[in-house]
């Protein structure tokens, strides 16, 4: 008994492992998954919430997979319990995965998830010959984050302007006193170039792409680029407002405090939406979901409270290209 | 596993005459068929790897036109600029220079442990030891990462100029963590070593540390190469400890003390923000063909060591 | 400078370097329990993480570290005894051979975060299994499945020849041979490498970043039917691990006590890694006395 056991399971692996060096081009539902307990089917496999034809019905149902930005990761997760604690939608089930901006506009444009979290738009991801993969997403813009620049509490300045800044991520200044500060050595903690944060930044704050200045950090995550500001005296880097507190110093840009008050103006320039696509319209479950993570109920306790803004509050708006529409 | 045998039983005993070898060959068949299976899905299981690394890491070179010499020697690492630039000698050095500097700070501390285990307090070192390397063995890099980013970096700033990360800091943590790699194996070929050479070396009246330094190292010195290969080749791959700590700016630092960036650091941070299929994320799979291919590398010094050490 | 001077000046290094090592260790395993400890409790242990309020646990994801260990032991066991006992007893020496011993080295000095990937774009997408404990665990396969197959190469090919050959001069077939004689000397070895190949699965991050993914569903842990998606024994539910979890906290985490809970998880990691390694020990030195002493 034992012994079939092992080789099933061999042979399974076996089957398996074989398979991926032909059809690399089957995507989602394929033959393999015949192998898999059928009865799971709909947890295995991603992409079949769409099935659910009751769209109309009074309770929907279905599962909602979203994967992608690990910044946009604590939000989601966050709605997605309070979501599937109401009684409206027990027949839901949301699950939520990091990964990356990259990773999940590429899943979602492959269908196997059904909602890509991502930092920024999908326009800037898909470029040269994909462009026209960016076409096929939905864009929900949920949340409006905002950055600000973040310096170790050692450092005096407490006001940036755009060439200050531009100065210091492109290495031409190498010390605060050259602008206004203290004798002391700026280290500069970026984030990777492929980074959503890093564009966003790039963008709004500099205006131009910040070089890889040697002798810099780089780090993705806001909480370890958070500890090195902290720690390393002289450090100057930006993080989202939600990993604001008083273990480092927010500096001013161009004299504005990054307050919502300024941010929904468009006083304050830092800031990006924060998008969930879906791949053409999204199914029932999906849009259930999508539809909650923009009523009052959420936009009003959670996306403040994470230190979000809410996209109703604001007063302008942004295209992918970055112009102001009002 | 007895069942299927028991209820044959009568059978076989009407008919012993013919085939009373019967069950036997079953028997035998089905060994060797579920362990060769085993193997397969081991085979398999590596080539479907190495396919799969080969197939998106080569597709920056065939569809992308990035050129190998190019992304093996140029020194400018830019895969989001206005001209993309795929130079990945910063990541080739970084990772070479860590795991070798983690090696030569690993290797006397793991071969001292190992002698101190095997010829000077087998005892004490049966006890405390080796429990202790083992237990080493088993703290997860994340928490090395953790304690790296909260001791070593902050100890590095303090004493040395610079902020603490870079290389030194990288290899500092990577090496507690090969050095369970290196004493494990300097142990075994330390105490593995025939009796009578130690034996003889006593009897011709050198001393202890005569017979180690004279003969015992010399005798099992491939071994011990091994072991630090081996080594070696798990702090090339890797990824997350050493990501906290060396600082990853793309470039050749000029100390130790000064940010670099490994093949395995740059992997973390872009993989998950890159589209599957764009060149940038291609040419991240063409660094880890470049890792794949190292260990390939490591692993046939370490058998060509081997060899020459059953010579 | 004299020969015994020497001898007693190399000594004291060595027996000086040994010692550092273990208070190295001691001192690292001391900052980590001591800077976590005082955060775990019963509720730490068995309650669910929270994003932004203070007070989360870690109870589902220390459940889901232990269940994707059992998965991934499921499947690498059978296997990894299979090939290991052809590596011992039926390959032939030659170049075959070597290469598989080769490959099994390279598979077990693979990078981690290689295997994510690979994880990510083959059992994740094109199996179709999504991000779910067995993803993560068919992903640990590839790294306990090489350190399965040398443990019990080693394990077997340490059996004294003597018995194996009384058991085929008895006339037993040459598997009875190996699952009855062979099987069971080599067994205290196995055991003990196993459970501290285990001891890795359970600190692994990177690979199951991609694969197992990074978060749990709502688990109700009255509902033990593993075909339902909400029950903790489904092993197709995605499942964040414990040290995906300390990873997870360390970067985006925004729990004001963050900070705190990495601390305490990672000082539970260590302390389940110290009970692998004494069970390993202990376990083994008992089978050890019951196969000795009883034959």
């Amino acid at each position: 008994m034992r012994k079939a056991l092992f080789i099933v399971v061999a042979l399974m692996l076996t089957i398996g492992l074989a398979a991926c060096g032909s059809n690399k081009d089957n995507n989602g539902g394929n033959a393999n998954s015949g192998t898999e307990n059928t009865g799971n089917a709909s947890t295995g496999g991603n992409a079949n919430a769409g099935g659910n034809a009751n769209a109309g019905g009074e309770t929907v149902s279905g599962q909602v997979l979203a994967a992608g930005s690990t910044a946009l990761q604590p939000l989601v997760e966050q709605v997605s319990k309070k979501f599937m604690e109401d009684a409206k939608y027990s027949g839901v089930t949301v699950q939520v995965q990091g990964g990356g901006s990259g990773t999940g506009l590429t899943q979602v444009q492959g269908g196997q998830v059904n909602i890509g979290n991502s930092d920024i738009f999908a326009e800037e991801k898909f470029v040269d010959a994909d462009a026209d993969k960016a076409k096929e997403l939905v864009d929900h813009q949920v949340a409006v984050v905002a950055m600000a620049a973040v310096v170790n509490k050692s450092v005096t300045v407490d006001n940036l302007t755009k060439q200050q800044l531009v100065d210091i991520f492109t290495g031409k200044v190498k010390n605060w006193k050259e602008v206004g500060g203290q004798d002391e050595k700026i280290t500069i903690i970026n984030r990777p170039s492929s980074s959503g944060t890093r564009k966003t930044f790039e963008k709004y704050a500099l205006g131009t792409k910040s070089e890889d200045v040697a002798g810099s950090i780089q780090e993705d995550a806001s909480g370890t680029v958070k500890k090195y500001v902290t720690d390393t005296p002289g450090a100057i880097g930006y993080l989202a407002l939600s990993y604001l507190d008083d273990t480092v110093k927010t500096v001013k840009y161009e004299g504005v405090e990054p307050k919502e008050e300024n941010i929904v103006t468009g006083d304050y320039p830092i800031w990006a939406y924060e998008h969930m696509y879906t791949k053409g319209e999204p199914d029932a479950a999906t849009k259930a979901f999508l539809d909650y993570m923009v009523s009052d109920e959420v936009q009003k306790s959670d996306v403040t409270e994470l230190g979000y803004i809410p996209v109703g509050n604001m007063k302008v708006k942004r295209d992918a290209a970055g112009a102001i529409v009002k | 596993m007895e069942q299927p045998a028991v209820n044959d039983q009568p059978r076989v005993h009407q008919r012993t005459t013919r085939t009373i070898a019967k069950p036997h060959v079953m028997e035998e068949w089905v060994g060797k068929v579920f362990t060769t299976l085993c193997v397969t899905v081991l085979v398999v299981t590596i080539a479907a790897i190495v396919y799969f690394v080969a197939s998106h890491g080569l597709a920056t070179f065939i569809t992308d036109g990035v050129s190998l010499s190019g992304l093996l020697s140029g020194l400018k690492w830019d895969p989001e600029g206005d001209i993309p630039l795929y130079g990945a000698l910063p990541f080739i050095f970084g990772s070479f220079s860590t795991s070798l500097l983690a090696a030569i700070i690993a290797a006397p501390l793991g071969v001292c442990a190992a002698v101190f285990m095997t010829q000077i307090m087998p005892g004490l070192g049966k006890r405390v030891l080796q429990p202790v390397i083992e237990l080493l063995a088993g703290i997860p890099s994340v928490v090395f990462g953790f304690v790296g980013l909260s001791i070593v970096v902050p100890f590095l700033r303090s004493v040395f100029p610079g902020q603490g990360i870079g290389i030194a800091a990288g290899a500092i943590v990577l090496s507690f963590m090969i050095l369970p790699t290196i004493t494990t194996i300097a142990t075994d070929a330390l105490s593995n070593l025939q009796r009578g050479l130690k034996e003889g070396s006593f009897a011709l009246g050198a001393t202890r540390w005569q017979t180690i330094y004279r003969i015992v190292i010399p005798t099992t010195l491939p071994s011990l190469l091994t072991g630090v290969v081996l080594g070696m080749s798990r702090a090339f791959g890797e990824a997350l400890a050493v990501q906290m700590v060396i600082g990853n700016a793309p470039h050749i630092p000029h100390s130790l003390f000064e940010s670099a960036s490994t093949l395995t650091s740059v992997i973390t941070l872009d993989m998950g923000n890159t589209i599957t299929g764009s060149t940038h994320n291609n040419a991240l799979w063409s660094l880890a063909l470049i890792l794949l291919a190292m260990t390939f590398i490591f692993v046939f010094i370490v058998r060509f060591l081997e060899r020459r050490n059953n010579r | 400078m004299s020969a015994k001077t020497a001898d007693r000046i190399a000594t004291a290094v060595i027996v000086a370097v040994s010692g550092l090592i273990v208070i190295l260790l001691a001192g690292l395993l001391g900052y980590i329990l001591f800077r976590g400890l005082p955060n775990i409790s019963f509720h730490f242990l068995t309650s669910g993480p929270q994003t932004i309020k203070a007070g989360g646990g870690i109870g589902p994801q220390l459940f889901n570290s232990l269940f994707l260990l059992v998965l991934t032991l499921i499947i690498t066991i059978p296997v990894g005894l299979g090939a290991g006992i052809y590596m011992s007893q039926y390959a032939k020496p030659g170049r075959v051979t070597d290469s598989i011993r080769l490959i099994v080295e390279v598979l077990s000095s693979f990078p981690s975060i290689v295997v994510g990937l690979f994880g990510l774009l083959v059992i994740v997408n094109i199996f179709g299994l999504g991000f779910s404990l067995f993803s993560g665990a068919l992903a640990l396969t590839v790294f306990n499945l090489p350190l399965m197959v040398r443990i019990t190469e080693q394990a077997m090919n340490g059996v004294a020849r003597e018995q194996k050959e009384a058991s085929l001069a008895l006339g037993l077939s040459r598997w009875k041979t190996i699952t009855s004689v062979m099987l069971p000397i080599a067994m205290p070895a196995i055991v003990t490498g196993t459970i501290l190949a285990a001891g890795r699965v359970f600190g692994e991050a990177a690979a199951l970043l991609f694969t197992a993914g990074m978060s749990s569903p709502r688990l109700d842990f009255t509902n033990w039917n593993p075909l339902s998606p909400f029950s903790p024994l489904n092993p197709f539910r995605p499942a964040e691990t414990l040290a995906v979890h300390i990873w997870k906290i360390n970067s985006e985490g925004l729990a004001p006590d963050a900070t705190q809970i990495a601390a305490g998880a990672s000082a539970v990691l260590i302390i389940m890694v110290l009970i692998f390694n004494f069970s390993a020990r202990w376990f083994g030195r008992y089978l050890h006395r019951k196969f000795t002493a009883t034959k």
